[in-house]
């Protein structure tokens, strides 16, 4: 149901899209076509109207001299001359008297439209021959001779007009050609574009539909959509380890907490069965509380842990004098150990300040600690009997090591102890949660530091190091 | 009685001046009517009168109008949050003692809370007899603020300027933490102390802590305060805490 409205609705933005991305492209390419023959349209029939500008110009001068050689007569037989070899290039003549009246050329009347800056006239002409086609229009120069004649001399606007035809022709081939290639290119281009889309869309539906385990496929080119593709998978990678991280966390909880509190619930029904008189009760009571505690403890534990992992307390990082920390913890378990009968042998160095939380990493450095006393047996026999904190340097980073005698943890257990709620199995008897070293793993973590567990031999040298420099 | 009373073997009852406490009113402001009533029902017991306000804005109104000797607020209020009830209380210029309840456990709600006004910080789940303790260490603090003086507990003197201790004028050597666990001791003679409560004023130590180490500090410290020949004055109350006071 959920998938058949994502495919309905992928279906339309799809189509949008494309066509949209179509619609762009031929947009472009027709403006870009229609500016292009605007440009050529104005510059050739400037160039035409120069051109016959120039003659009509050169024209003038010419019958304008005829005649002051050859008077009136010389120039009406020249203009005769001219029509009657049947020009066809839309040249225009008119000789009118002093009265505007035609004596000569191929117009009907003079015109009497106002001329133009450049003394040119532009008017309409009346076509007595409606078989030969000529242009509506004609612009021409209007000259007064000696003697009062006017002269004019012009040019219909055929060759313009013809001019605008073909271009006008050109750019409706042009025009169709554009939108041919646009809407084709355009098709392909976001063809291919959507078909990348596709593949992490399929991907992304196939992992709602519960496949953790798909990626997005790579073309293998190295662009841009191979890069998106590249981090879409290692975000994936990370969110599918935090999943079987947090899987792995509720699963522990819910094996490791069952004990306990199947334990607690066992005293409480046994209390109530056994009809206890008011002193076993009270026993009974005071256990089930002390059960009750030793859960929160462990619920508190993992709090801790969590909020360490969250990265939230790096929000509120101060410097931590590591020197006087040490001197703190030192101050706390040193009777610890002495009543152990436990030598403490203690090595602040010259101290170091990293930013930080003082407070985790306090439990840090006390749970080291605590494991460390715990573990190490009471030299009954003169034995190794000796646990040791020191602080030291590494490079930039700041180190403290806690160090015993006791049993140790075997190399391959190394990594498996700092998971939560994993306990050596030679340990399940001594008290604990289980959950000790994983906070100081993720209190490492939190301050861009690593917890490091190596051999002591014989005894477990546990290092935290912890950068001076925060990212 | 609550749990403390319950303790035997002791000469007196292990708070002094229950006359005192009779009369002193407790203001609770807790929307939890469960736990409002689980803490209602134990300090009356131990001998308080007690109120209880359901939300942030009846409980800071009762408070205003009515001198208690203490408030016990919850941070999670519905309207008007616990905070801004201190808050406005002490804008009123109420100094009442607040003692803060909460869920949240962390570091900086706690620092929160305490610059906000509040007086002390009890995380839940709780024991009750960790909220009696703290709750008799509150009423008594002006008692125990008063700086430059030599602290007294029976023949046991602790000189706060020149940091001696000694009993019947006999010298006692004490490294500088336990001057500071004893003198907490004495500053709150006579009322049970909580090892949380040790963990948090002696060394700033704000969770649990794996195995009992406060216990082993203690017996270092009765130990050199309490010998054999002179009679002792540091107590421990089971499952609760330890109480330093003097014979009867």
């Amino acid at each position: 149901m959920a998938l058949g409205i994502a495919s309905v609705h992928r279906h339309r933005l799809l189509h949008s899209r494309k066509f949209r991305l179509t619609l762009i492209y031929l947009c472009l390419f027709s403006a870009s076509v229609l500016v292009l023959f605007g440009a050529s349209y104005w510059m050739a029939t400037g160039a035409v109207s120069r051109q016959i500008e120039a003659t009509i110009d050169a024209e003038i001068r010419g019958l304008a001299e005829q005649y002051s050689q050859r008077g009136t007569v010389g120039l009406i037989e020249i203009l005769n001359g001219r029509m009657r070899a049947g020009d066809p290039s839309g040249a225009l003549y008119l000789l009118a008297d002093p009265a505007f009246r035609p004596l000569a050329g191929n117009l009907d009347g003079w015109p009497f439209e106002q001329p133009d800056a450049d003394g040119w006239v532009t008017f309409p002409l009346s076509d007595p021959d409606p078989t030969v086609k000529r242009a509506q229009y004609g612009r021409a120069r209007v000259f007064s001779l000696s003697g009062g004649l006017h002269l004019l001399v012009g040019h219909d606007v055929a060759e313009r007009v013809r001019i605008a035809d073909s271009i006008a022709r050109l750019l409706a081939v042009g025009l169709a050609v554009t939108v041919g290639v646009s809407l084709l290119g355009g098709f392909l281009m976001s063809r291919s574009l959507l078909r990348e889309f596709d593949r992490i869309n399929q991907t992304s539906r196939e992992i709602m539909a519960g496949d953790m385990s798909r990626r997005v496929p790579q073309s293998g080119r190295g662009d841009e959509f191979d890069q998106m593709a590249a981090n879409l998978n290692a975000m994936l990678d990370q969110i599918e380890r935090l999943v079987a991280g947090i899987k792995q966390v509720t699963d522990s909880i819910a094996h490791d907490l069952r004990t306990p509190l199947g334990r607690l619930r066992n005293r409480l029904d046994r209390a109530l069965v056994e009809d206890a008189d008011g002193a076993a009760c009270r026993e009974a009571i005071g256990r089930a509380i002390d059960d009750a505690d030793h859960l929160l403890k462990t619920f508190n534990a993992l709090l801790s842990i969590g909020q360490a992992e969250s990265g939230a307390p790096r929000r509120n990082f101060e410097p931590v004098d590591l020197g006087a920390l040490v001197t703190d913890v030192v101050d706390l378990y040193e009777p610890v150990a002495e009543e152990k009968g436990l030598f403490f042998i203690v090595d602040a160095g010259s101290g170091a300040t990293i930013k930080g939380d003082r407070a985790l990493l306090f439990q840090a450095v006390a749970n080291l600690m605590d494991n460390a006393i715990k573990f190490s047996a009471a030299p009954a026999d003169g034995a190794n009997g000796s646990v040791g904190l020191a602080l030291g340097t590494e490079g930039e980073a700041a180190r403290i090591t806690v160090w015993d005698h006791g049993p140790g943890i075997p190399e391959d257990q190394r990594d498996r102890v700092i998971e939560r709620f994993y306990r050596l199995e030679a340990s399940r008897s001594t008290p604990g949660s289980g959950l000790g070293l994983s906070l100081v793993a993720a209190v490492a973590r939190l301050h861009g530091g690593r917890l490091e567990l190596a051999d002591n031999s014989p005894g477990l040298r546990a290092e935290l190091i912890l950068p001076a420099a925060q990212r | 009685m609550g749990i403390i009373s319950a303790n035997p073997g002791a000469g007196q009852p292990p708070r002094q001046g229950m006359d005192l406490e009779s009369d002193m009113r407790i203001l609770v402001i807790e929307d939890d009517a469960e736990m409002a009533g689980y803490i209602a029902k134990g300090l009356r017991q131990a001998g308080f009168f007690v109120d209880v306000a359901e939300d942030g804005s009846d409980g800071l109104f009762q408070a205003v109008r009515e001198p208690y000797d203490l408030a016990i607020v919850d941070r999670m209020l519905p309207g008007l949050d616990g905070l801004s009830v201190v808050k406005a209380l002490r804008s009123a210029g109420q100094q009442t003692p607040v003692l803060f309840l909460s869920a949240m456990g962390d570091v900086k709600d706690r620092v929160d809370g305490l610059r906000g006004g509040g007086d002390d910080y009890l995380v839940k789940p709780f024991a009750f007899s960790e909220l009696l303790a703290r709750v008799e260490g509150l009423l008594r603090r002006p008692v125990a603020s008063r700086p430059g003086t030599v602290l007294r507990v029976a023949d046991l003197e602790l000189d706060l300027r020149s940091h001696r201790v000694a009993r019947k004028g006999e010298p006692i050597d004490l490294k500088p933490r336990e001057f500071k666990l004893l003198q907490y001791l004495m500053e709150h003679q006579g009322q049970v102390v909580t090892r949380t409560m040790m963990l948090e004023h002696v060394w700033d130590c704000h969770f649990d802590l794996q195995t009992n180490v406060i216990d082993v500090h203690m017996s270092r410290l009765r130990h050199k305060i309490d010998s054999d020949d002179h009679p002792q004055l540091l107590h421990t109350v089971r499952g609760i805490g330890y109480c330093l006071r003097a014979p009867s």
